[in-house]
Order: structure tokens, then C-alpha cells, then sequence
């Protein structure tokens, strides 16, 4: 019975083609919205948790100065230094490397191109520290790094830019006012999390850097690395332990310095892109309703055009219990349908989305699903009463109506 | 003699309340026996779509009780109503009343999916009905693509395909021409003769009722004649 009642509202619809599309419109376009905002939605959140993966992974990040108070600036702090990065590396022998580095930016000329570049000064445990290998030459040695050598590696951003695809090792670049030796290039980083090019940019030993760019002894982050199996809480006490020694923090006084689990960041914002997607797609589930809502109001339409039908149906000995479901059958039918375009409409619009914003395409089997059963339920809650009004029909009434 | 199929004992049905109060049947006695093709008759207001109307098991009487099959079918509701149609009668209706864009063989098969009979044996007995009334290669057209004729063939297969008791006739020929018309009778005429189908048939004009064995004169109500001709009821 059920078969055959599908059987019919799929000749009905067929019969009304141009109506059925338009009534099922409202449906394609809630269920598209959903499936797009979910899918683009999820992808955001795989790309920001693989964006803070790239910066490394168990790695803790330590700055000068407290957390930003809300609204406000950052807390004034005197700078890290070289101290502070033996304490830390004395007291962690499990950390697979403690690194210290220090930013700014520059420009950077070779020949006659130049660029603004992000330049980096970092000891040698940078390159475990940050996950970060070289593709073409090598890393500097310690020596070079304890010697303040005028060396130094490209990102590939910058070696593209100045280099095309060749090998620039062997090479001279000036960065600022200090001419150094390219021994290597970095390999591709990508995008950070918060949009910046992590592969525009130089690296240098630190000395060098601190001596030749920035002019001080300072060190502005300290990276900690921990091994798989190293609890990141008890390396993350253990490093504020040793820095409010070393920058003699009185006990009744917050931190002047701020430890960050970066897996912990990665989280955070994970969560908080989760929760906007799960806003964005409650949103679009209204459009959702919005279409149950023209379901229902083309199928009472359906209902009174086809009076006529329905008193055939009774007369020749229809249950009420028969149009009921023949009527019901055709919204239920008719919002699947809808569904079912909306998903491709939806996975299409999400994978050009996608594609454009360059995300990862993230479809979800759940939300599909999700969304061809609630689409299916619409039509049958919108449909109930447009059908129980056809099932009440008077057979005399209905077979008299023109 | 046959048992009576159908028995009306003193049917009454009234519309509205007071002065508006209108009676459609004023207490009609009437009896229908198996095997008769009785011709209801009458000007417009005289009951006789009431009556036809109860007949069907479509509508029922206010008051006074409507004998169908031994059934006091008056007082059944809705649904059982609608199983007694479905397993006993068939109707036949002036603008033939077929579902629109759909083969001439769905529309007969109707009747049948409504008893639950499966796709295989519907189709077969479609088409043995569709012989019977004589459309035999059309059963793949839609009611726009037939006669008016072929249509109200079309409808009386579909009234006899689940083999009724009862065939109800609401003015079957009033949409055709003469000749037509009266090929439509021949063909009721035959079902009537040949199968023994009990038919109630409503019409205006004399001479299709002159088909019937019985004429039934309904006015204000009531029957004002009830006449056998001599040839049929041999």
C-alpha cells in the first residue's frame, strides 16, 4: 500500500511538474543553506586546527608580558632573555627542544627586487621546536649561531619571489643593512591561522640577528617542545616555576609572562568556529521551515483542485485512511525530493566555497542524512493537514465540485 | 423470485431546521430485488438523487432504515460505508468522472487498490473489464484521447471490474448523443441480462428508462410510480 501510494505521488508530481518544482524550491533552498553552512562551517574548523598543528605540535609558547587584559593592552614587561632560556632548558631535559627566537620586520633585497619580509633570529632548536625543515642546503651549526655568522635561509615565498625555482645557496641577500650568505631554504609552511604568510619570511642565527638587526640582547618567544608522551600541564608549570625565578617575580604578584599550550589555542578556537557553525546552520534550518511552511500551502491548493479526484476515490471505495496517506505520501515525497537537490545544490555551493577560500571540503555523511530526514519529517508535519482536510472530504460534496 | 437487495422502510431525509426545513425523502417504502435494472425518474427536487445517493451507501437516511445485502447499511459510519462500495458497488456517473492524464486501464484499475489486490492479477482483470465493454486496444489511452462514449465504456469497466452486486447509474447517458446513448444501454442492458447485475439507474428521459425493467417516478419526495413492463420482467 505504501509502495503503491508512493507510486502515485511521484505520477502526481510528475503530472504537475512545474508546480512540484516550485513548491520544493523553498525546501531545496533550506536544505542547500544548511548543508552549505555545515559543510563550510566544519572545513573552517579543520583548517584553523590545521593551521595551529603547522605551528608544531605539544609545543608551548612563552612571551613577555601577562595575557592582554580584556579590551585592554597587552601588560608592559621587561624582555625575555638568555637567562631565562637556560633555566628553562636546565630544568626540562625531557623537552625535545627548547628554542629562543626573536622577530621583526625587514627589507630584504637581492639585485634589484626587493621585499618586506618578516626576519627571524632563532638558536639551533628552532627547527624541531617549530616542526620546520630545510629543502634545499642546511640548517646553520651552533657555531655559526654562537658567532653571530652573517648567514641565513629563505622561505620559499621569498625564495620564489627572488629566485624563481632555482637554488640561491651560495648567494648574498641584504637584509636591512646586513649582507649574509643564503645557506638554505626553509620548507613550505603555509598560512597561519590568522591569515599571515609564514613563508615570507628569513630565518637567522639568533646572535646575529640580535647583534646586526635588532640591536639588543632581547629573546621574544621562547618555544618548548615536548615529546608525544610528556605531559604538556606538567611542562607548562614547570616553565612558569623556572621563569618566575629567573625574572624574580615576587610570590604576591601575577606573571609578567605568559605560557601558552598551543594545542590548547587550536582547541579554543576549534570550539569557538564550531559553535558559530552550529549558529549558522540553526539559521539556515529556518529557511527550512519557512519551506515546510510553502509545502503545506501548495499541497491545500493541491487538495482543492483536485476535490473531483478525491470524490472518485471515495465513491469507488477509498478509506479515509487511503487519501490520507496518498496525500501525505506526495508532501513527504515532494520535501525528500527537495532535499535531495538541496544536498547537491548545498555540497555544491560548499565545495566552490571551499575551493575559493581555499578550506578543506568537509562534507558530513550525519549532516546529509540529518538533512534528507528532517526534510522528509517537514513534509509529512506540513502535509498532515492538508491531507486529513482531503480524508474529511464529503464524497457526495467533493464528486458535485467543479 | 430473488431475495430483495435493497429495502428502503420509510426513508426520510430532511435538510435545514424549521421553516427552512426541506424534505428530500418524505418516508419512501421501496424494495429492489437481485437481478432487476430499475430506472429512478423524476423532475429536479424530487428526491431522486437523494434516494440514488443512499442507494450508493454514499449518503444516509435522518431517518428510517436502508436495507443493503441484509445490512442495515443506513446506520454504518464512514469507513465500513466505504468498504460496502468498495466490495459491492459500482458507480457510473454523468461526466464519467475519470482521473485526468492517466491510461484508460489505471483508471479501471481503481477500485482494485483499494481492495489491496495485488499489481499482476489488477492489470488482468483491468483488461478482461475493458473487453467486456468492448475497449479492448485502447486501454494505454488517456480519457482526453477517447470519445465520450469510450470514456463512459471506460467508467462502466471500472464500475464492473471488481464484479459488484450494485451498479449505480447517475444519468450515464446525459452527456451523449442519441446514438451513443443508446449504445451505452444496450451495453448496461447486457451486464443486466447476461451477468445478472442488479443496476439502479437515475435519468431524465423517457426513453433510456425505457431500457430498465422498472421505472421508479419519484415527486416531492415521494414515489408517485413504480411500473414493470411486461417484456423485461419475463
Amino acid at each position: 500500500m505504501i509502495w503503491e501510494a508512493v507510486r502515485l505521488a511521484l505520477s502526481s508530481i510528475r503530472r504537475n511538474l512545474l508546480r512540484s518544482f516550485l513548491t520544493l524550491l523553498g525546501i531545496v533552498i533550506g536544505v542547500a543553506a544548511v548543508i552549505a553552512m555545515i559543510t563550510i562551517g566544519s572545513g573552517t574548523t579543520q583548517k584553523v586546527k590545521d593551521d595551529i598543528a603547522k605551528l608544531g605540535s605539544n609545543l608551548l609558547v612563552v612571551r613577555a608580558g601577562g595575557p592582554p587584559a580584556p579590551g585592554g593592552p597587552r601588560i608592559r614587561a621587561a624582555p625575555l632573555d638568555d637567562d631565562d632560556v637556560k633555566s628553562i632548558a636546565a630544568r626540562l631535559p625531557e623537552a625535545r627542544a627548547v628554542s629562543a627566537a626573536s622577530q621583526s620586520t625587514a627589507r630584504v633585497i637581492s639585485g634589484t627586487d626587493s621585499l618586506s619580509v618578516s626576519i627571524t633570529g632563532a638558536d639551533t632548536g628552532y627547527f624541531v621546536a617549530r616542526d620546520w625543515g630545510v629543502s634545499v642546503g642546511r640548517e646553520f651549526t651552533e657555531q655559526e649561531e654562537r658567532g653571530g655568522a652573517t648567514v641565513c635561509l629563505l622561505g620559499q615565498t621569498v625564495r620564489s619571489q627572488f629566485f624563481g625555482a632555482g637554488d640561491p645557496t651560495g648567494q648574498q641577500v641584504r637584509v636591512g643593512r646586513l649582507s649574509c650568505t643564503i645557506i638554505g631554504v626553509l620548507e613550505t609552511k603555509g598560512f597561519s591561522g590568522f591569515g599571515m604568510d609564514q613563508d615570507l619570511t628569513v630565518l637567522m642565527p639568533l646572535t646575529t640577528f640580535q647583534r646586526r638587526v635588532a640591536g639588543d640582547r632581547d629573546v621574544e618567544t621562547i618555544y618548548i617542545a615536548g615529546t608525544d608522551d610528556t605531559s604538556m600541564s606538567e611542562m607548562q608549570e614547570k616553565v612558569e616555576e623556572s621563569l618566575r625565578e629567573t625574572r624574580r617575580v615576587p610570590a604576591d604578584r601575577e606573571d609578567d609572562f605568559s605560557v601558552r599550550d598551543m594545542t590548547q589555542v587550536a582547541e579554543t578556537m576549534a570550539s569557538a568556529t564550531t559553535v558559530m557553525t552550529g549558529m549558522l546552520g540553526a539559521l539556515a534550518g529556518v529557511s527550512l521551515l519557512v519551506g515546510g511552511i510553502g509545502i503545506m500551502n501548495i499541497m491545500l491548493v493541491s487538495v482543492t483542485e483536485r476535490t473531483r479526484e478525491i470524490g472518485i476515490r471515495l465513491a469507488i471505495g477509498a478509506q479515509e485512511r487511503d487519501i490520507l496517506l496518498q496525500f501525505l505520501v506526495e508532501a513527504t515525497v515532494l520535501s525528500i525530493i527537495g532535499g535531495l537537490i538541496g544536498i547537491a545544490l548545498g555540497l555544491g555551493l560548499a565545495g566552490a566555497a571551499s575551493m575559493s577560500m581555499s578550506l578543506p571540503f568537509a562534507p558530513s555523511m550525519a549532516v546529509i542524512a540529518l538533512a534528507v530526514g528532517f526534510s522528509g519529517l517537514i513534509g509529512m508535519a506540513f502535509g498532515f493537514f492538508p491531507a486529513l482536510r482531503a480524508a474529511r472530504l464529503d464524497p457526495i460534496d467533493a464528486l458535485r465540485h467543479e | 423470485m430473488n431475495e430483495p437487495l435493497i429495502t428502503f422502510d420509510k426513508v426520510w431525509k430532511t435538510y435545514g431546521e424549521g421553516e427552512a426545513r426541506v424534505d428530500a425523502l418524505a418516508g419512501v417504502d421501496m424494495q429492489i430485488r437481485a437481478g432487476e435494472f430499475a430506472a429512478i425518474m423524476g423532475p429536479s427536487g424530487s428526491g431522486k438523487s437523494t434516494a440514488m445517493n443512499i442507494v450508493g451507501c454514499l449518503d444516509t437516511p435522518t431517518s428510517g432504515r436502508y436495507g443493503f445485502m441484509d445490512v442495515d447499511a443506513g446506520a454504518l459510519d464512514r469507513g465500513r460505508r466505504a468498504l460496502l462500495r468498495n466490495l459491492y458497488i459500482g458507480f457510473v456517473f454523468q461526466g464519467y468522472n475519470l482521473l485526468a492524464r492517466t491510461s484508460a486501464v489505471e483508471n479501471v484499475e481503481l477500485p482494485l487498490i483499494y481492495r489491496g489486490v495485488g499489481a499482476r492479477e489488477r492489470r488482468a482483470l483491468a483488461m478482461d473489464a475493458l473487453a467486456k465493454v468492448g475497449l479492448q486496444n485502447r486501454e494505454k489511452h488517456t480519457p482526453a484521447e477517447l470519445s465520450g462514449g469510450q470514456q463512459q465504456r471506460v467508467a462502466i469497466a471500472r464500475a464492473i471490474v471488481a464484479s459488484p452486486k450494485l451498479l449505480v447509474a447517475d444519468e450515464p447517458t446525459g452527456n451523449l448523443d442519441t446514438a451513443r446513448s443508446h449504445e451505452i444501454m444496450d451495453l448496461l442492458t447486457g451486464l443486466n441480462w447476461d451477468q445478472g447485475l442488479t443496476i439502479v439507474m437515475v435519468t431524465h428521459e423517457a426513453d433510456i428508462a425505457a431500457h430498465a425493467g422498472r421505472t421508479i417516478n419519484f415527486l416531492d419526495g415521494r414515489i408517485e410510480s413504480d411500473s414493470l413492463r411486461m417484456e423485461a420482467a419475463q
